[in-house]
C-alpha cells in the first residue's frame, strides 16, 4: 500500500514539516493508552517494550508521510503490518534516525518546541479571528493532511496544559490553549462544540482523550443466563458447542457471559430462541443488581423498553410477586412483549402509560426502577450520532423530563412497605444535568434519602461540580464510564423513601434528613401554600405536576386492594404525618 | 379485560387438550395460587388472581399484555394457540417429536418437520395428533401437528413430511410484531 502511494508522496516529500510531525507521532504511541487505538497500533504491533524504541519510532516514522493520503479511519490492521514489512527498506534520513538515538528527556523537549511552533501557528489565526477551524483549512491543502496535524496539535497542547507554568509560550493564558485544544479535538473526533465543552467539564484532560478514544471503539457483546430457564454453565457449554468463545463477565455477576467471537449470529440461536439468555449490555444489569428485587414484592419498571432489566428482575424475584412494566412508546413494547415472553416471564403486567402519571395509575410499590430517557452521551460507541446533534436544550428538555418522572416514581413507592421502599434512577447519560442534578432536586423535593447502591465498583458522583454544590450525600451514587470499566457510560442513583408525605418543610424537620442543602427556612402550612402558587405563577408546569402527584399520593391509598397494602402501617404513617404538620 | 365465555372457555381448551390431554386440569388447579384465563383485545391470557389483581386498575387503553398470552381469537371466533403458549404446553405435553441438530434450524424457520430430521418420537402417536417438537438436548423449540402415526413414519421415505408446523420459538425474532 506504501509504496501504491509512492508518486503522490514525491510531490510533498519529507519536508521541514514532516520532520517536525515525527515527533509527535512518537509521543503518541506512548501517550494514547489502549494498543487499539488506531494511531498506536503500529507501535503496538511492532515492539514488544521500550527497548524496542528504535523500530517503534520508524514504523511510526513512516507512517507519518503515509498518514496524509488516508482518510481517517482507513488504516487497517493489515496496512500497518505491510509497513512494517517494508519499513527495512524505508531508511530515508539517516540523521533523523541518528537523532532518535539520543536521550529521551531531550527528544522530549526538542518535540515539544516543536508541538509549541505548530500551536503558534495556528493559533494566531484561530484567537483573533472567532472564524476558527475554517481559517486552518486556508493553511492547508487536503483534508487527511489535516486530521494528522490536527492529532498532534492535540497532543501537544496536552503536553502544555499538563505543565502549563514550565510549558506554556510567553503571554498566552490557558484559556487560549483549552479553547483551540476544544477546537481540534471537535473537529477530529467529530463531536459538537458543546458536547465537547461538557465532557471537557467532567472529565480531566487525560481521562478525556481516553473517554474519546473509547468511544471509537465499540463495547464487548455481553449476554444474561436467564435462570429461570437454565444454569449459566449449561448455557455456557451449550453455545461454546456452537462455536461462540466467551468468558465470564466479572467477580460482580453471577449470570453474565462476555462473547469474544463467535461463527453463529448470537441474536438467533436456538438457545437465543428458547429464552436461555438475553443480549444485554454489562452496563444494564447494574440497575437492577443496585435495585435488588426480593422475592413477591411489588415492583415498577417505569421505562422498560426493551425489556432487559424488567426480565432481570423477574430471574431475582423468580417469577413471584408482580411487576409492571412500563413504557409510554407503543411500538417499542412490543419487543418488550416478545422478550418476556421468551424468557418465560410470567409476573409480569406490561402497560403503555406515559410516566409522568404514574401514582395515579397505580402506586404503592415497593420498589421501583426509572430507567429515564437520557441524551445518550454514555452509549456514544453505540449511536455516533449523539456526537453532534445533542445540544444544551435537548439535555435540559431531558433534565426536565427526568425530574418530573423521578418525582413520580418516588410518589408511587410505599415507604411503609415493610421489604422495600427503593427507588433507583439511571441514565445512560453522563452529564451532570442528566444526573447529579436531577438527583438533588428529589432530595429537597420529596422525603427520600441516597443510600448506598450496593455496587463495589464504579466511580463516586459528583457532589460539586464548577460552581454547584449538591448534597454531600450524592457520594453514594455511582457513574461507569467506557474508558475505566469497559461498559457503556451509565449513572446509578438508589433513593430509600422515609415517609409518604409529600411536602417540603417536613424534609428539614425531619431527623434522618440530616444536614440539609436545602436552604429555605421552614415555612409554616400557610406560607408554604402561598410559596406554591407563587411558584405556579413562575413556572406553570412543575407546580401544577406537584399538585396532581399531590394528589396521586393520597389516592392510591385508598384505591389500591388490601391484599396488596398493609393498612396499619399506612394508617401509622399518615399519622405520623399529621403529627408533624401540627407540631410546626 | 374479561373472563371467557362458556364458547370461548370450550375452545381453548379444546385445543389445549389436543396437546396436553388430561394435563389441563394441572394448568387449572396448580399448588402455587389459582391461576385463570382472561381475554383481552382478542388474546387470551393466562394469569394468576395475584396479578390480575394487580392489573386490574390499569386502564383498558393502556393495558398491552399480563401474565402469559397463549393465543388469540380469530375473527371467525376460532382460537390459535400462539408460541408464547409453549412454556405450559411443553411440561405436559403427551406426545413428543425430537428432531435432529441439523434440521434444527430448519424447523426454526417455519418449516415443516421431515422424516430424515426426525431423531425421535412417542410411541403411538395418532395421525393428525398435537404433538410437541424438542431438540435432541430436550430444549422444546415449537409445536405442531403429526402427519403420520408414529407406525407410519417408520415405512415413509425420508423427504415426506412427518410433522406439520405450526409455531416454533423463532418467530420471537421473524415476527415479533404480529406476537401478541
Amino acid at each position: 500500500m506504501g509504496r501504491k502511494l509512492d508518486p503522490l508522496r514525491e510531490k510533498r516529500g519529507p519536508g521541514r514539516k514532516a520532520r517536525k510531525q515525527r515527533g509527535a507521532e512518537v509521543e503518541l504511541a506512548r501517550f494514547l493508552p489502549h494498543g487499539k487505538s488506531k494511531y498506536s497500533r503500529g507501535g503496538a504491533a511492532g515492539a514488544g517494550g521500550d527497548d524496542c524504541e528504535e523500530p517503534v519510532q520508524q514504523i511510526v516514522l513512516y507512517k507519518t508521510s503515509v498518514l496524509f493520503f488516508i482518510p481517517r479511519g482507513g488504516l487497517s490492521e493489515d496496512d500497518s503490518e505491510e509497513e512494517e514489512e517494508e519499513e527495512e527498506e524505508e531508511e530515508e534520513e539517516d540523521e533523523e534516525t541518528s537523532t532518535h538515538k539520543t536521550g529521551q528527556k531531550e527528544e522530549e523537549g526538542k518535540d515539544l518546541q516543536l508541538n509549541l511552533d505548530i500551536d503558534e501557528e495556528f493559533k494566531l489565526p484561530t484567537n483573533d479571528l472567532l472564524v476558527g477551524y475554517h481559517s486552518l483549512m486556508i493553511f492547508l491543502p487536503n483534508e487527511p493532511l489535516d486530521l494528522h496535524i490536527i492529532h498532534q496539535r492535540i497532543k501537544g497542547n496536552m503536553e502544555v496544559l499538563q505543565d502549563f507554568r514550565v510549558k506554556r509560550e510567553e503571554g498566552r493564558t490557558r484559556q487560549e490553549y483549552l479553547a483551540l485544544l476544544r477546537r481540534d479535538m471537535a473537529a477530529y473526533y467529530s463531536y459538537s462544540d458543546f458536547l465537547l465543552k461538557k465532557l471537557m467539564d467532567i472529565f480531566p484532560l487525560p481521562e478525556l482523550i481516553n473517554f474519546l478514544e473509547a468511544n471509537e471503539v465499540p463495547r464487548p457483546v455481553t449476554i444474561r443466563t436467564n435462570t429461570l430457564k437454565t444454569r449459566r454453565r449449561d448455557l455456557a457449554q451449550a453455545l461454546i458447542n456452537r462455536g461462540v468463545n466467551l468468558d465470564p463477565l466479572g467477580k460482580w455477576s453471577k449470570t453474565g457471559l462476555v462473547i469474544y467471537d463467535s461463527s453463529v449470529p448470537i441474536g438467533a440461536t436456538p438457545e437465543y430462541l428458547a429464552g436461555h439468555y438475553m443480549l444485554q449490555g454489562a452496563s444494564s444489569l447494574l440497575p437492577v443488581m443496585a435495585l435488588a428485587p426480593q422475592e413477591n414484592e411489588r415492583i415498577l419498571d417505569m421505562c422498560c423498553a426493551p425489556g432487559g432489566k424488567t426480565s432481570y428482575i423477574a430471574q431475582l424475584m423468580k417469577n413471584t410477586g408482580m411487576i409492571l412494566a412500563n413504557d409510554s412508546n407503543a411500538e417499542r413494547l412490543r419487543s418488550v412483549v416478545g422478550n418476556l415472553h421468551r424468557l418465560g416471564v410470567t409476573n409480569a403486567v406490561v402497560s403503555n402509560c406515559d410516566g409522568r402519571q404514574f401514582p395515579k395509575v397505580l402506586g404503592g410499590f415497593d420498589r421501583v426502577l426509572l430507567d429515564a430517557p437520557c441524551s445518550g452521551t454514555g452509549v456514544i460507541s453505540k449511536d455516533p450520532a449523539v456526537k453532534t446533534n445533542k445540544d444544551e436544550k435537548d439535555i435540559l428538555r431531558c433534565a426536565h423530563l427526568q425530574k418530573e418522572l423521578l418525582l413520580s416514581a418516588i410518589d408511587s413507592v410505599n415507604a411503609a412497605s415493610e421489604t422495600g421502599g427503593y427507588v433507583v434512577y439511571c441514565t445512560c447519560s453522563i452529564t451532570v444535568e442528566e444526573n447529579e442534578w436531577v438527583v438533588d432536586y428529589a432530595l429537597k423535593k420529596r422525603n427520600v434519602r441516597l443510600v448506598a447502591t450496593g455496587l463495589d465498583f464504579g466511580k463516586e458522583g459528583f457532589t460539586r461540580f464548577k460552581d454547584r454544590r449538591f448534597h454531600p450525600s450524592l457520594k453514594h451514587t455511582r457513574r461507569f464510564y467506557p474508558h475505566t470499566h469497559n461498559m457503556d457510560g451509565f449513572f446509578i442513583a438508589k433513593f430509600k423513601k422515609f415517609s409518604n408525605a409529600v411536602p417540603k418543610a417536613q424534609k428539614a424537620a425531619s431527623p434522618s434528613a440530616g444536614p440539609e442543602t436545602v436552604v429555605e427556612p421552614q415555612p409554616k402550612k400557610k406560607k408554604l401554600e402561598d410559596t406554591q402558587i407563587a411558584q405556579e405563577q413562575k413556572k406553570n408546569k412543575p407546580a401544577l405536576k406537584k399538585r396532581r402527584s399531590l394528589q396521586g399520593q393520597r389516592r392510591p391509598l385508598k384505591a389500591v386492594p388490601r391484599s396488596f397494602q398493609k393498612p396499619h402501617a399506612q394508617v401509622l404513617a399518615r399519622k405520623k404525618h399529621k403529627v408533624k404538620q401540627n407540631g410546626q | 379485560m374479561r373472563p371467557l365465555t362458556e364458547a370461548e372457555t370450550r375452545a381453548v381448551f379444546e385445543k389445549l387438550g389436543r396437546y396436553i390431554g388430561e394435563n389441563i386440569q394441572l394448568l387449572v388447579e396448580r399448588p402455587d395460587g389459582t391461576y385463570c384465563f382472561r381475554l383481552h383485545r382478542d388474546r387470551v391470557y393466562y394469569v394468576s388472581e395475584k396479578l390480575l389483581k394487580g392489573a386490574a386498575s390499569i386502564p383498558r387503553g393502556s393495558l398491552v399484555a399480563l401474565g402469559t398470552c397463549f393465543g388469540k381469537f380469530t375473527k371467525t371466533q376460532k382460537f390459535r394457540l400462539n408460541v408464547t403458549a409453549l412454556d405450559f404446553l411443553a411440561p405436559y405435553a403427551k406426545y413428543k417429536v425430537w428432531v435432529k441438530p441439523g434440521s434444527e434450524q430448519s424447523f426454526l424457520y417455519g418449516n415443516h418437520v421431515l422424516k430424515s430430521g426426525l431423531g425421535r418420537i412417542t410411541e403411538n402417536t395418532a395421525q393428525y395428533q398435537g404433538v410437541v417438537v424438542y431438540s435432541m438436548a430436550d430444549v422444546p423449540l415449537g409445536f405442531g401437528v403429526a402427519a403420520k402415526s408414529t407406525q407410519d413414519c417408520r415405512k415413509v421415505d425420508p423427504m415426506a413430511i412427518v410433522v406439520f408446523h405450526q409455531a416454533d420459538v423463532g418467530e420471537y425474532v421473524r415476527s415479533e410484531d404480529t406476537l401478541t
